[in-house]
């Protein structure tokens, strides 16, 4: 039986000619701005919400330079305002929340799975217009006149400023249903497409991450709209629903908020995990430890997450129960959390570790994601969170696990696949570099901010008390360090487009079926129909010098040939 | 691609699925997982309902005599209809009956814009009554006459001729006044004054009872714009849809009875059916 | 050496009713003892698991570093036991972190009977506290070791009221009152900061609470309320001036603030933001305070409060005589 080599298709093969990949078939703007292939969705969106990031990312070091003197350094109060509230509505709405699922999880998790595309293309492609709408409302948004009420627009101050809230909570709006349309897709894509063998406990870990977050968008972010309606009805037409002088009430806001962003922070951090659990087994050349409990931890987490909005509002005035009730309810959804980290470790006993790039974010994740998880524990308990809520000391836990967290382990996969979205290597000592550069620059940009604000720093403050400048300073060097990082990323990737060394099929020695195309894979991902093996079996591949990758010891373990394909 | 050469190929079939059964459950799959996020969608109004309904009953209790329960369970009456008219229509697309289709469909779209017509009955009454949401409600004396109307807290319902009489019969109990939006103030509830003018401007009608209005009436009627009008928002979605399929029809795509498409706009209209009926219930019908 | 660590780390917060510490300021409030010693607690207890999981994550990396043609040993995949141990240890820990932490605001959350009632009103940007006489000031006085309890409500947007040194935070919500009780078990002056934005000065509306020795409060409280009796209408109305809010958002010197600097406006003609102009004489200096909206000065945004129902006629009097100072006519 003949086999086909990753690189190139069977000669004869009809629809493909040798080495054309999904880069090269079809060209020009218009071929990728209406293309249904899911790689090339991944890919324009990847390049949007790295915009992003680094639009959100301008508005957070004005925010930090700005605070470097307590009083006026470069900006007025007001335009400080918008300042720190752009920066947060642009990375949540823009870059986070669609983060890694339309992008990572766009490109690969058809491969993963064996198929040709995602279940519903055509929606693909209008989740992706979708987002490409909402960001240039919400740009123009911050053009004409930006908004100064915090990402979460509580009322009535949203209700009431004369700034642009309708504009930017209508472009949230749009952009909520380009996440739903994804996690929607993503569920029919699961659920109908995966290959022959692969039963839902021979998924892949990071697929199983994708399916917990895509529960969470389809049934957290309509609650979402709901509210941006509701508050747009209430500036417009003055419904009253939560406006005090009208019969309303602005707590029930807050309720109907962090019912959605509860939940989303999750949407954020269990795509994260999901890389995690590639990252740590292929890199430690091991079996991912305690599979099984692993899967679970994202569906416990998932579903638990729906239950805990309440601790965002405990000093509101809701009810001595309701407190008790968050509280309690909040350390349930540590513990899967914390089982997936011991599991992790456990991967990483008695592997054989190797430290690329995309090893040291993961190995950063570890870090800083425990100082995150633990730093939340502070927060769940009633007694210390009356006195940390609202301060510096819930900045940074949040940065700490959306940052260190999500950002890191973002990085991580970008890097782990980018050989096979662009079929290029990049740099690994500037990729160590740029490591080393953002994790040092991480924490001392937001561990000061623990201290901060355990001492009493309030949030959203322009003008602080002199005992806080300290702290202060040290963050705003803290940044610049990171930014740096963040540069030299940039650069080398870039780099790598142009003159990178070409990528093996299968650089890492990944036992998913993404590995087994080539790298850039074809239009249509394979020239085989796949079967299932274990996603770990990290044993059944060998190095191959002459590629320079690795390959299947039995390569039919994993394909059909054409003559057994119906 | 090479497993499938020389297999018959189905124009339906969408390149990436293996078989045309697997694309139909993608589909219908996709549309009930989109039919759940519709769900929670209107789940946060119903949910502000149930807030302030356990908060505030009096407010809906007053609320909703205000609307006609005749033109309610007229629309109920037409919404059902229209699901049986829809749901014979998939039927007529599955056994390609082209012509029933567009029949029935063309039903259905009757029974949509006779729904609509009566919202718009319902709208225009309440717009002359100056029954509005919060800021905009300033209700109209019975007659009409006062064009300004009076102040808020001074309305005087009249109930119906027949209904509630024991009730209506018991002495109002003192109202808490409606607030006034004080632009540089708000409100407190607690310790304010009564209003003026409970005694009914045309009080000759002896056979009607008088209930004076719970302060902050006018978030009854904000709750009923919102979920009526995101209701109706959706009623015009399903018309669109439903006009897409008579194209679809009229173009020949169900001619080999490839019926999907009418099977997912049916799964979608019902939904917004049996949302109206939840709202018929819980707007309407008050007891 | 973990056991080191987290003694280190221990005697980093602050003993009762002392000088602070490196992660948190003087706990001087009956309830900040809970507070700091849980979160002592839970401080120890992440110490713990974050050295562990760092200190095995860094081992991990140098035994088990690849080292060429040496493939990784053959180990488990998965151990129930294990897993099952490292699920109920937590569990038990985080139970009872929430225990603790909910006993503590229960007592954080139920004044005693006898507490000494403030009214609090948050408007944007200052607070003022009105005493059980009638007096309202701008800071928040106490007597030490007696429990205070806070009535509070805004004026306008949700404001949060959050005393560090007391470990007490509480929202202050339109439309509703809320509440928050303390008691201070040392005297000295300690910030009251707003913790919920609330727009441009969030960050300005700070006040100061002062905790009386046994036996002045009350001889503060009587001298500060006759003010208007014991001095002269200017150093009244500067008084006023001062503890009502009006510094928040003018000035005395010239300095544009939120609103116009009052410094020689009395006897001046004001641009109005119509395009009108009108001079400020004593009238047009009352209807500012009480009606604020209707004569708005050009470049200045509509936002004052009114104090319609605030101030007494006296009051208003006295604050009229202390502007007409500062344009050297009083």
């Amino acid at each position: 039986m003949a086999v086909a080599t990753p690189d190139a298709a069977p000669a004869g093969t009809p629809g493909t000619h040798a080495n054309e990949n999904y880069l090269t078939a079809g060209r020009g703007l218009l071929s990728w701005l209406f293309s249904l292939d899911h790689k090339r969705i991944g890919v324009m969106y990847l390049v949007g919400i790295l915009s992003s990031f680094f639009l959100g990312g301008v508005f957070a070091l004005l925010v930090r330079t700005e605070l470097l003197t307590p009083g006026p350094t470069i900006m007025s109060a007001d335009t400080y305002n918008k300042m720190f509230t752009l920066h947060g509505a642009v990375m949540i709405f823009l870059f986070i929340i669609p983060g890694i699922p339309a992008t990572l999880g766009n490109f690969v998790l058809p491969l993963m799975l064996g198929a040709k595309d995602v279940a519903l293309p055509r929606l693909n492609l209008a989740s992706f217009w979708l987002w490409m709408t909402g960001a240039v409302v919400a740009v123009a948004s911050i053009v004409i006149g930006a908004v100064d009420t915090g990402w979460t627009f509580y009322t009535p101050y949203s209700t009431t400023t004369g700034t642009a809230v309708v504009s930017m909570t209508l472009g949230a709006f749009i952009l909520g249903f380009s996440s739903i349309f994804t996690g929607l897709n993503f569920i029919v894509t699961v659920h109908k497409m995966r290959p022959e063998g692969m039963t839902w406990f021979r998924m892949p870990l990071f697929v199983w991450g994708i399916y917990a977050t895509a529960i969470i968008q389809v049934l957290a972010t309509p609650v979402l709209g709901i509210t941006l309606l509701l508050l747009i009805a209430e500036r417009t037409l003055g419904v009253g629903i939560f406006d005090p002088a009208l019969g309303g009430d602005p707590v029930l806001y807050q309720h109907f908020f962090w019912f959605y962003s509860h939940p989303a922070v999750y949407i954020m951090i269990l795509p994260a995990m999901a890389i995690m659990s590639e990252l740590i087994s292929v890199f430690s050349a091991k079996h991912i430890f305690g599979y099984r409990f692993i899967a679970w931890s994202s569906i416990a987490i998932a579903v638990l997450s729906f239950l805990v909005w309440g601790h965002h509002m405990f000093t509101s005035g809701q009810s001595g129960l309701a407190n008790m009730v968050f509280s309690a309810l909040t350390f349930s959804v540590a513990i899967p959390s914390a089982v997936k980290v011991f599991n992790w470790l456990a991967t990483m006993y008695k592997g054989s570790i190797r430290l690329d790039t995309p090893m040291l974010y993961a190995l950063s994740f570890l870090f800083l994601f425990s100082i995150g998880g633990l730093t939340g524990l502070f927060l769940g308990a009633l007694a210390t969170d009356i006195h940390l809520h609202d301060t510096y000391f819930v900045v940074a836990h949040f940065h700490y696990v959306m940052f260190g967290g999500t950002v890191i382990a973002f990085l991580g996969g970008l890097h782990y696949w980018w050989p096979i979205m662009f079929g290029r290597m990049y740099s690994e000592r500037w990729g160590r570099i740029a490591a080393l550069l953002i994790f040092v620059g991480f924490n001392l940009t937001f561990f000061t901010q623990f201290v901060m604000g355990s001492h009493g720093m309030p949030r959203r403050y322009y003008n602080y008390l002199e005992q806080f400048k300290p702290y202060h300073q040290a963050s705003t060097v803290g940044s610049y360090i990171l930014s740096l990082g963040f540069l030299v990323v940039a650069g080398y990737l870039l780099h790598s487009l142009f003159r990178g060394k070409r990528a093996p099929a299968n650089p890492w020695g990944g036992a998913t079926l993404e590995w087994e195309t080539s790298s850039p894979p074809p239009p249509y991902n394979f020239d085989h129909e796949m079967l299932a093996g274990d996603p770990y079996d990290l044993e059944s591949l060998r190095w191959d010098p002459s590629t320079g990758g690795y390959v299947r010891k039995d390569p039919s373990s994993v394909r059909l040939t054409p003559a057994e394909a119906h | 691609m090479a497993s499938h050469a020389g297999a018959h190929h189905d124009p339906h079939l969408a390149h990436h699925f293996e078989s045309p059964a697997q694309q139909h459950q993608a589909a219908r799959l996709g549309m009930w997982v989109f039919l759940v996020t519709e769900i929670l969608l209107f789940g946060g109004l119903f949910c502000a309902y149930a807030v302030y309904r356990a908060n505030h009953p009096e407010i809906f209790i007053f609320g909703h005599h205000f609307l006609d329960k005749g033109l309610g369970a007229l629309n109920t009456v037409i919404l059902i209809c229209s699901s049986f008219t829809i749901a014979w229509a998939v039927r007529a697309a599955q056994l390609r009956q082209i012509g029933v289709l567009k029949l029935m469909l063309g039903l259905t779209l009757i029974c949509a814009f006779g729904f609509l017509s009566v919202k718009y009955v319902e709208y225009s009454h309440k717009w002359h009554a100056g029954l509005l949401w919060a800021r905009s409600y300033a209700p109209q004396a019975h007659h009409g006459d006062d064009a300004h109307g009076p102040a808020p807290g001074s309305l005087q319902m009249k109930l119906p001729e027949g209904e509630g009489g024991a009730g209506a019969a018991a002495a109002p109990a003192q109202p808490a006044p409606a607030p006034v939006a004080d632009p540089d103030r708000s409100s407190i509830p607690p310790a304010a004054t009564g209003p003026a003018g409970l005694a009914s401007e045309d009080a000759g009608r002896a056979e009607t009872a008088i209930v004076a209005e719970p302060a902050n009436a006018q978030t009854f009627f904000s709750i009923y714009f919102l979920m009526t009008g995101l209701h109706g928002i959706h009623v015009l979605g399903g018309i669109g849809a439903m006009l897409w399929l008579l194209a679809c029809a009229h173009r020949g795509d169900f001619d080999t009875g490839h019926f999907i498409k009418v099977d997912l706009v049916a799964l979608y209209w019902h939904v917004v059916d049996l949302i109206w009926i939840y709202l018929f219930l819980l707007l309407y019908l008050i007891h | 050496m973990t056991a080191l660590l987290a003694a280190g780390l221990m005697s980093a917060l602050p003993p009762e009713g002392s000088d602070g510490s490196f992660w948190l300021p003087p706990g001087v409030s009956t309830v900040a003892r809970h507070v700091d010693w849980l979160f002592g607690f839970i401080l120890a207890i992440s110490v713990f698991f974050f050295v562990l999981i760092v200190v095995l994550m860094t081992l991990f990396v140098i035994r088990y570093r690849r080292r060429a043609g040496a493939p990784a040993e053959a180990s488990a995949s998965h151990n129930t036991a294990l897993e099952l141990t490292w699920t109920i240890i937590p569990v038990i820990l985080v139970t009872v972190i929430f225990f603790f932490g909910f006993r503590g605001y229960l007592d954080m959350s139920t004044p005693p009977a006898n507490a000494y009632e403030i009214l609090v009103d948050g408007q944007k940007w200052a607070w003022s506290f009105t005493y059980p006489n009638g007096y309202v000031d701008s800071n928040l006085h106490v007597p030490v070791n007696r429990p205070v309890r806070l009535v509070m409500t805004s004026a306008d947007v949700i404001h949060s009221l959050y005393v560090p040194a007391f470990r007490i935070k509480q929202d202050v919500v339109p439309g509703r009152y809320s509440k928050a009780w303390f008691e201070a078990t040392e005297t000295g002056e300690y910030d009251l900061f707003c913790a919920e934005y609330c727009g441009t000065s969030h960050s300005g509306m700070v006040a100061t609470v002062v905790v009386h020795p046994p036996g002045e409060f009350e001889t503060w409280l009587e001298s500060a309320s006759n003010f208007l009796e014991t001095m002269s209408p200017v150093e009244a109305g500067r008084k006023l001036y001062q503890v009502r809010g009006c510094q928040q958002c003018h000035s005395v010197d010239g300095t544009i603030k939120t609103g116009p600097s009052l410094l020689g406006v009395y006897g001046h003609a004001q641009a109005l933001a119509d395009g009108s102009t009108v001079t400020a004489d004593e009238n047009y200096l009352r209807e500012s305070i009480l009606e604020p909206m209707t004569k708005v000065v050009d470049g200045f945004e509509p936002v004052m409060p009114t104090y319609q129902g605030r101030l007494k006629d006296a009051e208003i009097t006295a604050i009229i005589e202390y502007l007409k100072s500062l344009s050297g006519n009083g």
